[in-house]
């Protein structure tokens, strides 16, 4: 079904984190960039279709004005609104905004760490773009930061602080299938495996809380009103996001998954894990009947890889692209 | 990243040590008695109350630097003494173990199971001698409180804060090579195939269930893989069967210790690049190491005869010309301390370097700290042997001053 495309070298490895692999692709100028974090680095890729141009940029994770500092990256992702794209990075230190292409930072904020038991570890993890101008960030202790983005400029402010969960935050997700008809637009996940489903506006609503099973949900994603979550035993679940119900129910891997995503137009699933595999999974959702279906389409197995980032590069799910620990590239696999 | 990771970087490094260290003294046909006073010394040293009291504290990492600081004091806490090459290869092949380990854990919290087998192995060591031995109980209890509580997303995190500081390390290890569990490219080979981990289903089963919580269709699909279901899970207590056998003791007199120095990464190069970069947190680390190494006694070494050499390598040609051939991007480097700024760690710390002198003369020149400290940093021996680049630490005399610059720290 996939077959493997050459591969981009980055400059450093990928490290071991959740989520390690953003895409934004830039249609007008033919282009994709990829973003990898390794340690407190960010390493991004601009590749040009036609495969021939490749150029690259490292970005750190500094706080301004003060030299010396320098923190682990937990996540970066490019965040898509309707009037701009901005790329967040989330450290142990705070959480950073930057232009698209990494070339300006128009947004810094520093995280409160004053009232965290010394032994619990601080950072921001967790970043999605929901609505027309919000930016969701999480925090280890269990907080959504919700910024408001205006549609040009650097005046982000931070509009609301949502406190649900008491665990660190895992992933957040936005409804990602374009339909105006979902009720809820976002779902959050912590490290108990609990998810949390919002309504985003000038206020957030909390519209349904999910329960964990003591199992840390590190990946999720939303489409058409499910919620799939991927969790460290390997299970991924979906649920229907405003009630909570279970539709289904995988025994996806055999080691921690890492990496969730959907392809909008097509019901595309892609999931990667520890265990060196990732899987493309077809998803049906029927609201008439209210049935969810998952047929599983395609395996791809990177040899001795612990595999930490794999997201399709296109919105039909076309084509994906797969990082793993201790690896220098990204690899890209298109449909034959 | 976590700050819960020094103590479990820590004991299984210093476990990995003592096996190497144990199988050497036995191929060196070293007297039974020696072996045991430097292994009993040794464990001494590792478990001191004051060490470890500052070892659980909540913190972050320490460089790689800072750590091979600890571990080189920690290897010449008896009368063993080792060569910069042979203390080279001991490391490469303490950390090359334990990363192994970590990533071939079935589940984040196996690492604590790895720690106990370690720490099991350990308790043997020691068995003969009581008061070494409580403290080992001791530091049982401190892990099991330590860490029992934690949740499955905290040892991931801790994990993953493991990896990164294993991150690029490729080198060769001959045992791995010849066992398959590592290519020759340097990275370790991950199967898919095997029991699943403890909690883990077989992949393979899609459920999909109505509205109503009723299983309707239950469909199959290729794991691609050959998996099988997971094993009993290990005991977490300060006894009883781990089941896994990672962590546990891989050499024997018949399984020597050899590691390749060719064929590592070439991107291990760039990555030393930003590691080599002067680091703006030392400081704060020399403060942490410099109250560490409080509880770390050195042997002195009242008679020349009673110290020895143990050698990692077959024999001292190949310890020698290990040295000259060590590629640059492989080695450990040094920490270099601020001969002027910030006199209160230094101070702390030259006072600390003070009591590790091993004839228990002070260098009589030495007046303003600066000096004092210059004196003293000539102790650290692998300092000097990796600057001036001479051969062992027997080639170092007392008081002689290194000439080199120091590197200022901001």
């Amino acid at each position: 079904m996939y077959h493997k495309e050459k591969s981009i070298q980055i400059k450093n490895s990928a490290s071991a984190l959740y989520n390690n692999l953003s895409v934004l692709r830039i249609a007008p100028r033919r282009l994709t960039y990829f973003t990898v974090v390794h340690a407190n680095v960010v390493n991004m890729v601009s590749a040009s279709w036609d495969g021939l141009n490749y150029s690259h940029r490292q970005l750190q994770s500094k706080e301004p004005n003060v030299a010396t500092s320098t923190s682990l990256i937990m996540q970066v992702a490019f965040c898509v609104l309707p009037s701009r794209d901005l790329l967040v990075v989330t450290s142990q230190k705070g959480i950073q905004i930057y232009e698209s292409d990494g070339s300006i930072m128009v947004y810094w904020h520093a995280l409160d760490t004053s009232d965290a038991p010394t032994a619990q570890a601080v950072f921001a993890r967790g970043i999605s773009a929901v609505w027309d101008n919000y930016i969701c960030v999480g925090v280890s202790s269990g907080a959504i930061l919700v910024f408001d983005v205006p549609s040009k400029g650097s005046n982000i402010t931070l509009s609301e602080v949502l406190e649900e969960h008491k665990e660190p935050i895992t992933d957040i997700a936005s409804e990602c299938s374009g339909s105006q008809e979902c009720i809820a637009d976002l779902v959050s996940a912590d490290d108990g495996g609990n998810l949390c489903v919002w309504k985003s506006g000038k206020e957030f609503q909390l519209l349904n809380k999910i329960p964990g099973f003591d199992m840390s949900c590190s990946s999720v994603k939303l489409w058409k009103g499910i919620v799939v979550a991927g969790y460290g035993t390997g299970q991924i679940h979906l649920f229907e996001a405003v009630t909570g119900i279970l539709h289904a129910e995988v025994n996806a891997h055999a080691r921690w998954i890492y990496s969730l995503d959907i392809a909008p137009f097509s019901g595309l699933l892609l999931s990667a894990a520890e265990d060196s595999l990732v899987r493309v999974w077809h998803l049906t959702v029927t609201p008439e009947t209210n049935s969810v279906e998952v047929a599983h389409l395609h395996n791809e197995c990177v040899t001795d890889t612990q595999i930490c980032g794999a997201k399709f590069c296109d919105g039909d799910g076309y084509a994906f692209a797969v990082t793993g620990y201790d690896l220098s590239e990204i690899i890209r696999y298109t449909q034959l | 990243m976590s700050s819960r990771t020094l103590p479990l970087l820590f004991i299984n490094l210093g476990g990995e040590m003592l096996y190497i260290l144990a199988q050497r003294l036995r191929a060196q046909n070293t007297p039974a008695d020696k072996a045991k006073k430097v292994m009993n010394d040794i464990i001494t040293t590792m478990f001191n109350k004051k060490f470890l009291e500052e070892l659980f504290k909540p913190q972050e990492l320490y460089s790689k630097k800072a750590l091979r600081t600890v571990f080189d004091r920690l290897a010449h806490a008896s009368i063993m003494r080792l060569n910069q090459a042979s203390m080279d290869k001991l490391y490469d092949l303490m950390t090359m173990a334990f990363k192994y380990q970590v990533l071939l854990c079935p589940r984040p919290k196996d690492i604590l199971l790895v720690s106990f087998n370690h720490m099991d192995a350990i308790k043997d060591f020691v068995k003969d001698t009581p008061n070494i031995l409580s403290q080992v109980d001791e530091t049982y209890q401190q892990l099991v409180e330590m860490y029992t509580p934690l949740s499955s997303g905290e040892f991931q995190l801790i994990r993953q804060t493991l990896l990164i500081f294993f991150q690029d390390m490729h080198i060769r290890v001959s045992i791995f090579l010849k066992d398959k569990v590592q290519n020759s490219n340097g990275r370790f080979v991950l199967p898919t195939c095997g029991p699943v981990p403890h909690g883990t289903q077989v992949p393979g089963l899609i459920r999909l269930f109505s509205c109503t919580g009723e299983e309707v269709t239950r469909l199959q699909f290729n794991n691609g893989g050959n998996y099988t279901a997971a094993l009993r899970e290990g005991s977490f207590e300060t006894f009883g069967d781990r089941v896994t056998k990672l962590g546990t003791n891989m050499y024997s007199v018949s399984r020597p210790v050899e590691t390749h120095m060719s064929g590592t990464s070439k991107n291990s190069a760039q990555h030393t690049k930003i590691n080599t970069a002067p680091n703006p947190l030392a400081k704060e680390e020399l403060n942490l190491l410099a109250k560490l190494m409080g509880g770390l006694e050195i042997q002195k070494l009242g008679n020349a005869d009673s110290g020895f050499r143990v050698n990692l390598f077959a024999t001292d040609e190949e310890e020698e010309e290990a040295l000259i051939t060590r590629p640059d991007e492989l080695s450990y480097g040094v920490i270099n301390i601020q001969a002027t700024k910030d006199q209160q760690a230094n101070a702390e710390l030259a006072k600390i370097m003070g009591e590790f002198t091993e004839s228990g003369d002070q260098s009589p020149s030495a007046s303003s700290k600066g000096d004092d400290l210059l004196a003293m940093m000539d102790e650290l021996q692998y300092v000097q042997a990796a600057l001036i680049g001479e051969g062992g630490w027997r080639d170092i005399k007392q008081g002689q001053q290194a000439a080199v610059s120091w590197d200022i720290w901001q």
